[in-house]
């Protein structure tokens, strides 16, 4: 009996030892996956917005959690990767405070109405990431949304005094080390041993959201005068992108430097389509009587050399019935207003004719446009509808001009930035060419094809600018394959079904 | 002789149950030791079970057997895609059983059982790269038999009663692979009933064809477990008509498959040698198919079917039992397991492939009425990749599904105790 029992716990023993199934080639054996001829103990990635991990025109939380560098950390993590760490946000509503007044909105949300109907909305409540109460910085992920490439070598960018006036970005000032550091130095006093450098989209990006309200500042060198909206000259480019990359391989590091992808392939430039204004043939007859006289004017400063016969052709307005090409004040057109006036029309009439035409098959109207479309902003003035009676801003057209201006400054960054890598032995991923073809094919992946449709693509967030978790899943992806190849690695990655896309929720 | 005794038990090394999908056999700890052997095998109340046709041949008036189990089953999941791993949280559970037989006259016995054929515990952490097929599930079938065995012969009986069974569940899963609220945590629901009850039967037949020749087979009939109005509990869902979710009761069914079993005995000596075949009519469990009730008046009900597609499996046991002296009875037994899961179904919380059980045990003689039996089984798994390809996604396009797989890697040890009583 003693023996039978002593048996009995015996067997249980062993049973008990050897309970846990142990896999023949473990993904967690050392030696499973390989970091090749990289070493990512310490990972520091700096960027923009996309690299904060902004959507949804915000950054809250969850959304910097499936930040690219996060996930890419995360996947680090196999190869021997060390700990990633974020200046996260306080919460999950996005918005920023300065000094407890909010000085950004919150994150925006997919509402549906009572007839079903879909809407973009911010989300309710009030934020509690404050400017003002910093984050111990500096972090691994040093995105900076709003960045631009000469700011990571700006001192003071990070200045909390320099928000207030302008000179300095809020969310760098959060967690800047001090008052004059810049993002660079912050990143290179981590050691890094692995980076990644995505920058330069904003130098193009504000200039082309804002419909080319900005200047292209070719040929200035000094970044200090730009506008907000302003287009970087590309020495000034090469110039700030060559400092961040000496800096970051001074050490040793290994990283990889990702392009500038077109911006006009992002929801924000094609979502509203260039005809959106249906008229009956009866409307468009009394329209086209209205802009008769304008028409006409064209002839005149025609003959009289103020513009020429071609522009007179662009600007000629001629409405249909069907869907017609909304009007529009393009700033890249000859200001008639003066001459007009100076022919006897009211100012107010003058102005709004001054640089009309209507909107071209191959310019972009911008996503905000979409709620202002065909509405009548003043109720005293029925007549006054948006895109027929009344223009659409230039800052709501990117105009085939302006486009042409955006990709000319994107290829000198990118030539720029492949030369770079090249000439410092680093990965080079090529972000144009990927979202390019998620945008013409769509990428496939298990469950469905990640594609860039406003709202339902599953690529792009409300903003219509900045990625989805899935889409910076995806973006993780091709960065990993870019390393992997570069490197000899054989990094895993990660399943984009797996991560989410837009919020619905109903304030 | 002790150290040649337990040499040989460990050589035996042994067999016992758990069988594909969630039958879980553990019927017995005689039986058990013998590969869960004993459609055919004249041993002791366990056969209110196995095959109650044999009651009339036990020798005592009244027979009692009762035991449990402690099942030990972990499950690894790794995906070397992505990196991915999961491992079960361990869990013990506690098969049961009691069977008590009486013999009224020489030609009639009563026998009453009570056992657990049915039932799955499988815990992940929440949220791990399954979630959206399961978190965790405990599934749990009691199964109540009174019998009548009558012998229609001195070498043929016939048996069989009605089964009562009753069952509860309690799943939970997150929606899908994604859907999260505001701050980020998962969508999920638990589906819970408890109380469930239905009634099958069983039938046998024991022919003792010769002095050491032993023949039986046993059918037991389906029984499907009806949930209806059980609790469907959605937690974290994000505010938005878009979601049509919110908590609601609903009704699913899930079979508990019939099953043949046939074999024999034969009896040499000291020893006693046990074959028995086992076909389990899985092919019943197509889906899981969940209608959620509308959650508001005159709002639609929902379906989700989660499609399983299983089909009938067999499973082949052999044992042999040894009467060492008049104290120890040896057993030993191996067994084959087929897996009723077919490929792309192989769904995380039945993460079941074929699978080898060795099993082994003994009976100590406490006098003349009380023994005491001991079992242990190992079941055997393979490494093996396999995956679950019939997810329907919540997204477009409509009718898209996702796959889920890797790499699983079972291990069951499952140590087991009980008595038997003979008056």
């Amino acid at each position: 009996m003693k023996n039978t029992i002593k048996f009995m716990i015996g067997l249980l023993a062993i049973g008990l030892v050897s309970c846990e199934p142990e896999f023949e080639n473990a993904v967690t054996d050392e030696g499973f996956y390989d970091a090749g001829d990289a070493d990512f103990s310490t990972y520091v990635s700096l960027g923009n917005s996309l690299t904060a991990g902004y959507a949804d025109g915000a950054l809250y939380m969850s959304g910097q959690e499936d930040s690219y560098p996060n996930i890419m950390a995360e996947q680090f993590g196999f190869v021997g990767g060390g700990d990633f760490t974020q200046p996260l946000t306080s919460d999950n509503l996005g918005g920023l405070l300065l000094d407890g007044v909010q000085i950004l909105g919150n994150r925006l949300v997919l509402s549906v109405d009572e007839n079903g109907n879909r809407f973009t909305t911010p989300l309710d409540g009030t934020p509690t990431t404050d400017v003002t109460t910093s984050a111990t910085g500096p972090f691994n992920n040093m995105g900076v949304p709003g960045a631009k490439s000469f700011h990571l070598v700006t001192p003071g960018y990070g200045s909390v005094a320099g928000v207030a006036n302008g000179t300095a970005n809020p969310w760098f000032a959060r967690f800047a080390t001090s008052e004059s550091t810049t993002v660079l130095a912050d990143a290179v006093s981590l050691n890094p041993t692995f980076f990644s450098l995505w920058i330069g989209n904003n130098d193009i990006l504000g200039y082309a959201t804002s419909g080319g309200s900005g200047v292209d500042q070719a040929g200035n060198f000094d970044p200090s005068t730009y506008g907000g909206n302003d287009i970087t000259d590309p020495n000034v480019f090469a110039a700030a992108y060559s400092a961040q990359v000496d800096a970051l391989v001074a050490g040793g590091a290994k990283g990889v430097l990702l392009n500038i992808p077109d911006v006009t392939s992002i929801p924000y430039f094609t979502t509203v389509p260039a005809q959106s204004i249906p008229l009956d043939a009866a409307t468009a007859g009394g329209v086209n009587a209205q802009f008769a006289l304008y028409n006409g004017a064209l002839g005149q400063l025609v003959a009289g050399g103020f513009i020429s016969a071609e522009e007179a052709a662009i600007r000629a307005i001629n409405f249909v019935e069907g869907v017609n090409y909304p009007i529009m004040t393009d700033v890249d057109l000859t200001d008639v207003t003066a001459i007009l006036i100076g022919a006897g029309l009211d100012p107010q009439t003058a102005a709004l004719l001054g640089q009309l035409r209507q909107v071209k098959s191959d310019d972009l109207v911008v996503l905000t446009a979409l709620s202002i479309l065909g509405t009548v902003p003043d109720p005293s003035n029925p007549t006054g509808v948006v895109g027929v009676s009344l223009p659409l801003p230039n800052s709501l057209v990117l105009s085939s001009t302006e486009q042409a201006r955006v990709a000319t400054a994107g290829a000198s960054y990118n030539a720029i930035i492949e030369g770079l890598a090249a000439a410092n032995d680093l990965g080079y991923g090529d972000m144009k060419s990927a979202l390019a073809d998620v945008a013409a094919n769509g990428a496939p992946f298990n469950g469905g094809v990640l594609e860039s449709d406003y709202g339902s693509g599953g690529a792009f967030s409300l903003d219509g600018v900045h990625p989805t978790p899935r889409g910076y899943a995806f973006t993780a992806n091709t960065i990993i394959d870019v390393i992997n190849t570069t490197y000899n690695a054989s990094i895993p990655k990660v399943d984009i079904g797996t991560y989410g896309t837009v919020t619905t929720h109903n304030n | 002789m002790k150290k040649v005794l337990l040499l040989t038990v460990l050589f035996l090394a042994t067999a016992v149950t758990y069988a594909g999908g969630y039958r879980v056999s553990l019927q017995g700890n005689k039986a058990l030791a013998m590969g869960h052997t004993g459609v055919a095998v004249i041993n002791s109340s366990e056969l209110v079970f196995f095959n109650p046709a044999g009651l009339v041949y036990l020798e005592n008036k009244l027979s009692v057997s009762v035991g449990a189990h402690g099942v030990l089953a972990d499950v690894s999941y790794q995906n070397s895609a992505t990196g991915e791993t999961a491992m079960t949280e361990a869990g013990v559970g506690t098969p049961f059983y009691a069977y008590i037989s009486y013999q009224a006259n020489d030609w009639l016995a009563f026998g009453l059982g009570i056992y657990t054929p049915y039932g799955s515990t499988v815990a992940y952490e929440d949220d791990w790269a399954g979630s959206h097929l399961v978190n965790n599930i405990a599934l749990q079938a009691i199964f109540v038999q009174p019998s009548v065995s009558i012998k229609l012969s001195d070498k043929f009986s016939v048996g069989g009663g009605p089964i009562y069974a009753m069952g509860s569940v309690n799943f939970n899963k997150n929606l899908d692979r994604t859907l999260v609220d505001l701050d980020g945590n998962r969508s999920e629901v638990t589906l819970e009933q408890t109380g469930i009850t239905n009634w099958g039967w069983t039938a046998s037949v024991m022919l003792k064809a010769s002095e050491s020749l032993t023949v039986g087979a046993n059918y037991r009939s389906e029984i499907i477990l009806s949930a209806e109005d059980g609790e469907a509990d959605f937690e974290n869902l994000p505010n938005s008509p878009i979601i049509p979710f919110s908590d609601t009761t609903f009704n699913a069914e899930l079979p508990l498959p019939a099953e043949l079993t046939m074999g024999l005995s034969y009896k040499h000596n000291d020893f006693l040698f046990a074959f028995d075949y086992n076909m389990t009519y899985w092919s019943a469990y197509e889906a899981l198919t969940v209608e959620f009730a509308p959650s508001a008046p005159g709002g639609e009900t929902s379906v989700t079917e989660l499609l399983r597609n299983y089909r009938d499996a067999s499973t082949y046991r052999f044992g042999v039992q040894y009467e060492a002296s008049e104290s120890f009875t040896l057993r030993g037994g191996y067994y084959f397991d087929e897996s009723p899961v077919q490929s792309g179904y192989f769904a995380p919380e039945t993460p079941r492939n074929d699978s080898n059980g060795y099993t082994a045990g003994l009976t100590f003689k406490v006098g003349d009425r009380l023994e005491i039996d001991a079992s242990f089984l190992y079941l055997q798994f393979d490494e093996v990749d396999a995956s679950y390809d019939y997810f329907i996604e919540p997204t477009s396009p409509v009718g898209a599904t996702s796959s889920f797989g890797g790499t699983y890697k079972s291990s069951v040890f499952v140590p087991g105790l009980g008595i038997t009583y003979k008056l």
